[in-house]
């Protein structure tokens, strides 16, 4: 049965969010529910497919393996969030366009938070360190291959 | 699936969590990384009826060298563990073990308290607190009290743990650099369970094993020190050969589970291969 | 190529226009309709028996629930082939006194969120008497089987489709041959898994009394179709609509009997009614696949030519019928396309579905093919080894190398390469290379092994093919509307302002469509891709189609892209022609002008466009003042072909399968964009390695399916898929007026065979041959464990 909903506070993509949810309410869920950030999805909840991965703290984590009152007040980044304005891709993106990285594109935002929160703490990595990050997500439609292409071709230019 | 609902508390110290867990210990849970709790309750294997928060207790994290002990924070998540800058044998079988945790949004919540105290068989630190005698400090408002691992780990997912206590820390020998040490698992995709884990950490003084530690994961209830494993290999000359025969002892005397991922025999025959493959690792050469 | 002629789209690697939305988080899949509607949302109770009769069913007064005792007036879906083999059974829309497998719909709860309508369907108690159940299609039709449905079966029991081919002169061709080679080969049960579970949202109208669904679909009209012929409504009061899909695969294509409760639902409590699956509901109900043994034996002479081919195909098709293409898809498919790629003049097969107490069957990437091509390429590696060839050469005795070529089973396989891409992988595998390697290795212990896989990948076929099949699709009702898929239908416009606008039945999902059909237009009229709006998957706003499965895409719908775009650029050039003098022939369409040829005189497009529309006076003839052509194709089929070669090593003391090397020769005709073949071949073939080594179902003795989540059932991640490397040949084939062939099941089709030769080629030494799928590590390991203990015996 439902229980009284408790006020949390977040702070998604630079966004302040005061929204009153049931503590069952995951991550994943109030940013697509109570916030209307749909870009991160549900694949499994169960922690295996990693489509809802949003970044805390700069740390990518499973949105569907956290409650959302244990987010307060910590710093949430999700796909929208990404970009630096609506003219301009972040290289992560815009590596994944130019190397065909996504089909359906139902995995994809769970990857680019994946690989944007690696790189931007690790813009050193190289490509067996990066394919054991990539093996954190389940994508059905590319075969990995221009993921790995297109993670490779971002660490290249976020090196500068 | 979604969880079913619970109350949620967010005690600020580990006095308040235990007060709090004293309340109604039998429906509570303690939550800490969540990567095991919450998966099941979002399967609705799990329906606890209030959620003990221990992430903002201050404490819990942290792995700390002391003289003849390493003591690692409850609440030290698996990503800590791999980066931890903790010199010799011990440091270097963290590492490796942490690195095969799932992968990394998971062992960047999960905990290793979380994972002792959540007792699956297979997991990297039930079997490397099993193969070192970890000690385990577990503390209610009753008071504190140390359990030994040969004590801890009591069948699957149930430990010796009260309903209302916490893991704080657990304790690890430090292990002087006469040892070698390493884990090998062996699961069907990356950063999956593994269906077998063998891990070791054996001591050589002048070529010959004078303290034999083995623990295998998947093959029993709970993680299994290998009295076979560790015979054979103590007072034998260091070698490939020595490893073999005692991955040999192990895999005949293990009683493993027969389940869709592998038969009992085919985990006897992982046991046998990977133990070579645990103690190579940590470069037992031929 | 000309070099006067402006640079082509077709033939560009050029970015999708579909991703930087989907990139920025923007893409709108069902659930993100869903999420902050003011909906209900609904979930199912569904059945944990295998088979039995239900006694009851209740839940408190507060929850609400749904039995198929308030569906009263709904009409089951039966899906109908019209063959004397093909038994119809009826699939209530929820289950009413019986339920056949576990997972079975057999009530539905609303509540007003996702977590309530789960609070809720913990109160609901459901009474079943258990009753015999049948698991595997071999105790389903033994004589005193107990039914899965209460109906006459003409052959064995539970037997629904039970097709024959027998040509005349099979007989005397194995008379003939000097080695009669036999294999058994068999897959376990497998599921599409597309990342999007199923979802559906029903928005209901007050002011029209029409609901519009929303649904994550392969199919769209189809479905509209079904759904209201279920509920008994015109299909006007139904719009439906498939936003972003979250992969299909086939998974999606099928009638969902959860979606028509949700739109009846919605149209009698005039509410929103969302449905979102749920992981472990999309392995229990969303469809199963490849659950097949085929015994198979080839007729060979000395020098390795197959003279004649048998065939005993059993396909296991769970206990309903899927709606449109019916159980018939799996049983069907084999027996029309086993003989693949290779010259079989005799040809003698039954081929089987029987019915079980499972999750029924629907298509899955490559339906029954890659089985079959698991048959064929193990069949040629076996003779090889019997009669002493090397498995190039008996592949290249036998494929089919002049076209049109009639097989057996009356298909024409029209211009291709079998020969050519042999050649080409066998040249990449550099196999002379190899065998060192491998000799070197098995010294040391060590098991590597390579393995080829030729075939042909039928795609893009229309209603001759499906009316051949037979496959008309029919609702239970008073009538009977015998349907055939078939063909595709477009429209193309040119808006005032010189923008186009294409309106398709088909509905992509993922496959980059509207990006590869721009890129048709932007030839056809001379303009930009940027400029062409493809709208799709809604059937308000498009004409009716068939949608997106079969490899058929780009062959069909962009067939008929192309004839809409070519009709509008004719008209464009007659326009332009009055204006600039000249004849029609004589103009280009260039950069978004038209341009004399010869006098380099040009008008620009907007400029024709414009005065078409609002100055019908300057145009010759003013009857159409409008700039819209359709388009439909509805082609008979083409083949394309490709060769995988597969190296692996296997580990011997674990039965672990390492992929070194995945070599791909493929020829799908004319690439039109050459980044989303690639990927399409990618994909295919992870699909394709996730089938032969990792993907299984697992029904326990009771019927229960123990595989319900992602750590049961093993999708592969980047780790365990290896760098895919492709050589492209383009035959352009006549059958497809684009020159493109379908290309998007042919990965999945030939890599479980070339894996399946490659770790049989790895342990030869030890004797063993790998025939069944996955070929899991306890499997492999048991094998080897046994072969070594035989040997012991024998030393």
């Amino acid at each position: 049965m439902t229980r009284s909903t408790v006020p949390v506070r977040l702070y998604v993509n630079g966004d302040r969010y005061d929204i009153d949810i049931e503590p069952r309410r995951t991550l994943a869920d109030a940013l697509r529910e109570d916030c209307a950030l749909t870009g991160t999805h549900l694949g499994c909840e169960h922690g295996v497919c990693g489509a809802c991965t949003v970044l805390l703290d700069g740390q990518p984590v499973r949105a569907c393996l956290m409650f959302a009152v244990q987010a307060e007040g910590a710093s949430v980044r999700t796909v929208e969030g990404l970009a630096p304005d609506e003219e301009t891709l972040h290289p992560v993106q815009k590596a994944f366009w130019e190397h065909h990285g996504l089909q359906c594109g139902f995995c994809t935002p769970g990857f680019l938070t994946l690989v944007t929160g690696y790189l931007e703490e690790h813009p050193e990595a190289q490509e067996d360190e990066l394919r054991d990050v990539l093996s954190s997500n389940l994508c059905r439609c590319t075969g990995y291959q221009n993921i790995v292409t297109a993670t490779m071709s971002a660490a290249e230019e976020m090196r500068g | 699936m979604k969880p079913s609902a619970f109350d949620y508390v967010r005690p600020l110290s580990l006095d308040e969590a235990m007060e709090q867990l004293a309340i109604d210990p039998f429906e509570s849970k303690v939550l800490s990384g969540g990567q095991s709790l919450i998966p099941m309750m979002n399967f609705r294997l799990a329906r606890p009826e209030r959620l003990i928060d221990i992430n903002r207790v201050p404490g819990l994290e942290g792995i700390v060298p002391g003289q003849d002990r390493v003591t690692i924070g409850a609440r030290t998540r698996h990503l800590a563990v791999q980066n931890t800058g903790l010199q010799g044998p011990l440091g270097s079988l963290l590492r490796t073990a942490a690195a095969q945790v799932g992968h990394l949004p998971i062992r960047t919540r999960g905990t290793f308290g979380g994972s002792i105290a959540h007792c699956d068989a297979a997991s990297e630190w039930c079997l490397v607190a099993r193969l070192l005698d970890a000690e385990m400090t577990v503390r209610s408002t009753r008071g504190e009290r140390t359990i030994p691992a040969a004590d801890f780990f009591q069948a699957i997912f149930t430990t010796a743990m009260e309903p209302d206590e916490i893991l704080t820390s657990i304790s690890l020998p430090a292990l002087d650099d006469h040892h070698v040490t390493g884990i090998a698992e062996f699961a069907r995709r990356a950063g999956d369970f593994a269906i077998v884990a063998a891990t070791a950490a054996v001591k050589i003084e002048d070529g010959v094993v004078t303290r034999a530690r083995v623990c295998l994961g998947g093959v029993s209830e709970v993680p299994w020190r290998s009295q076979a494993a560790e015979s054979a290999l103590l007072g034998s000359a260091w070698s490939a050969g020595a490893v073999a025969e005692a991955a040999a002892a192990a895999a005949d005397e293990v009683d493993p589970p027969s389940d869709s991922h592998g038969d009992a025999d085919y985990r006897r025959d992982l046991v046998r291969a990977l133990l070579p493959r645990a103690l190579n690792t940590a470069g037992a050469g031929s | 190529m000309n070099t006067a002629e402006p640079r082509s789209w077709t033939g560009r690697a050029m970015p999708r226009l579909e991703d930087p939305a989907i990139l920025r988080g923007w893409g709108r899949y069902v659930a993100d309709v869903a999420a902050g509607d003011d909906c209900l949302h609904v979930r199912f109770v569904r059945s944990s028996h295998a088979a039995g009769r239900i006694r009851s069913i209740s839940a408190p007064a507060h929850v609400t629930l749904v039995t198929a005792a308030d569906l009263a007036g709904l009409h089951p879906i039966r899906a109908v082939l019209d063959r004397p083999d093909y038994v119809t059974v009826a699939t209530p829309i929820l289950a009413d006194d019986v339920v056949r497998f576990v997972g079975e719909p057999v009530a539905a709860v609303l509540a007003p969120s996702e977590a309530e309508a789960e609070d809720a369907l913990d109160e609901v108690v459901v009474d079943i008497e258990p009753l015999p159940a049948v698991l595997s299609a071999e105790a389903a039709s033994r004589r005193d089987a107990p039914l899965v449905h209460d109906t006459e079966f003409p052959g064995d029991p539970n037997t629904v489709v039970d097709g024959r081919i027998h040509t005349p002169g099979f007989d005397e061709a194995v008379a003939s041959a000097d080695r009669i080679v036999t294999v058994q080969v068999g897959s376990s049960r497998q599921s599409a898994m597309p990342l999007e579970a199923r979802a559906s949202h029903a928005a209901y109208d007050r002011a029209t009394g029409r609901v519009t669904l929303h649904a994550t679909l392969q199919m769209p009209h189809m479905t509209r179709t079904g759904i209201a012929d279920c509920l008994g409504i015109p299909e006007d009061d139904l719009r439906v609509i498939s936003p972003d899909v979250g992969g299909g695969f086939g998974a999606k294509m099928t009638l969902a009997r959860e979606d028509i409760v949700v739109v009846h639902l919605s149209r009698t409590l005039r509410r929103n009614i969302a449905w979102i699956e749920t992981r472990e509901e999309n392995f229990l109900g969303a469809w199963h696949s490849r659950e097949q043994v085929y015994d198979i034996e080839g007729a060979f002479s000395a020098a390795g030519e197959l003279l004649a081919l048998r065939g005993d195909l059993v396909c296991d098709v769970g206990a309903y019928s899927c709606y449109p293409v019916t159980f018939g898809v799996e049983p069907l498919m084999a027996m029309a396309e086993l003989p693949g790629c290779y010259r079989v003049r005799e040809y003698s097969v039954r081929s089987r579905g029987i019915l079980t107490n499972k999750c029924p069957i629907a298509p899955y990437r490559g339906v029954s093919r890659p089985v079959q091509v698991l048959a064929m390429e193990r069949l040629m590696d076996v003779a090889a080894a019997e009669l002493g060839l090397d498995p190039v050469q008996i592949r290249r005795t036998n494929l089919v190398g002049e076209f049109p070529h009639r097989t057996p089973s009356g298909l024409v396989l029209d211009d291709a390469s079998h020969l050519e891409t042999l050649q080409l992988a066998a040249d990449m595998a550099d196999l002379a290379e190899f065998r060192e390697r491998q000799r070197a290795a098995r010294e040391a212990g060590r098991y590597l092994g390579i393995g080829f896989s030729s075939f042909a990948e039928r795609t893009g076929y229309g209603t001759p093919a499906f009316a051949a099949r037979s496959v008309p699709m029919t609702l239970g009702r008073e009538e009977i509307a015998t349907v055939t898929p078939g063909a595709e239908r477009v429209i193309c416009t040119m808006d005032p302002s010189g923008g186009v606008t294409l309106r398709i039945g088909a509905s992509p999902h993922g496959q980059g469509l509207r990006t590869t059909l721009s890129q048709v237009v932007s030839d056809a009229l001379g303009i930009e891709p940027s400029s062409v709006r493809v709208i799709d998957s809604d059937t308000d706003t498009t004409p009716y189609g068939w949608g997106s499965f079969a490899s058929r895409a780009m062959v069909i719908a962009g067939g008929a892209t192309l004839i809409a775009a070519r009709e509008l650029a004719e008209r464009l050039r007659v326009l332009a022609a009055h204006r600039l003098g000249g004849l029609p022939d004589d103009i280009d369409l260039v950069e978004g002008h038209a341009r004399r040829r010869d006098t380099g005189e040009e008008i620009a497009l907007r400029v024709l466009a414009r005065d078409t529309y609002h100055n019908a006076q300057l145009i010759p003839d003013k009857g159409q003042p409008a700039l819209e052509a359709v388009g439909v194709y509805d082609p008979a089929g083409t083949f394309a072909n490709a060769c995988h070669v597969a190296e692996v090593e296997v580990d011997p003391d674990t039965g672990e399968v390492r992929i070194e090397r995945f070599l791909v020769a493929e020829d799908a005709g004319r690439l039109v964009n050459p980044a989303v073949v690639d990927g399409q071949i990618h994909g295919g073939i992870a699909q394709g390695i996730a089938n032969a080594l990792y993907e299984e179902l697992i029904y326990d003795e009771r019927g229960v399916l123990v595989t319900t989540s992602l750590m049961d059932y093993l999708p592969p991640t980047v780790a365990e898929i290896p760098p895919i490397r492709i050589a492209h040949l383009e035959t352009i084939s006549p059958a497809s007026i684009t020159g493109a062939k379908g290309v998007g099941e042919g990965g999945t089709i030939g890599a479980p065979a070339a894996i399946a030769n490659a770790v049989s080629d790895a342990l030869a030494p030890l004797g063993i041959g790998v025939f069944h799928l996955p070929a899991t590590p306890h499997r492999l390991r048991t094998m080897i464990r046994q072969a070594s203990r035989t040997k012991e015996a024998a030393s």
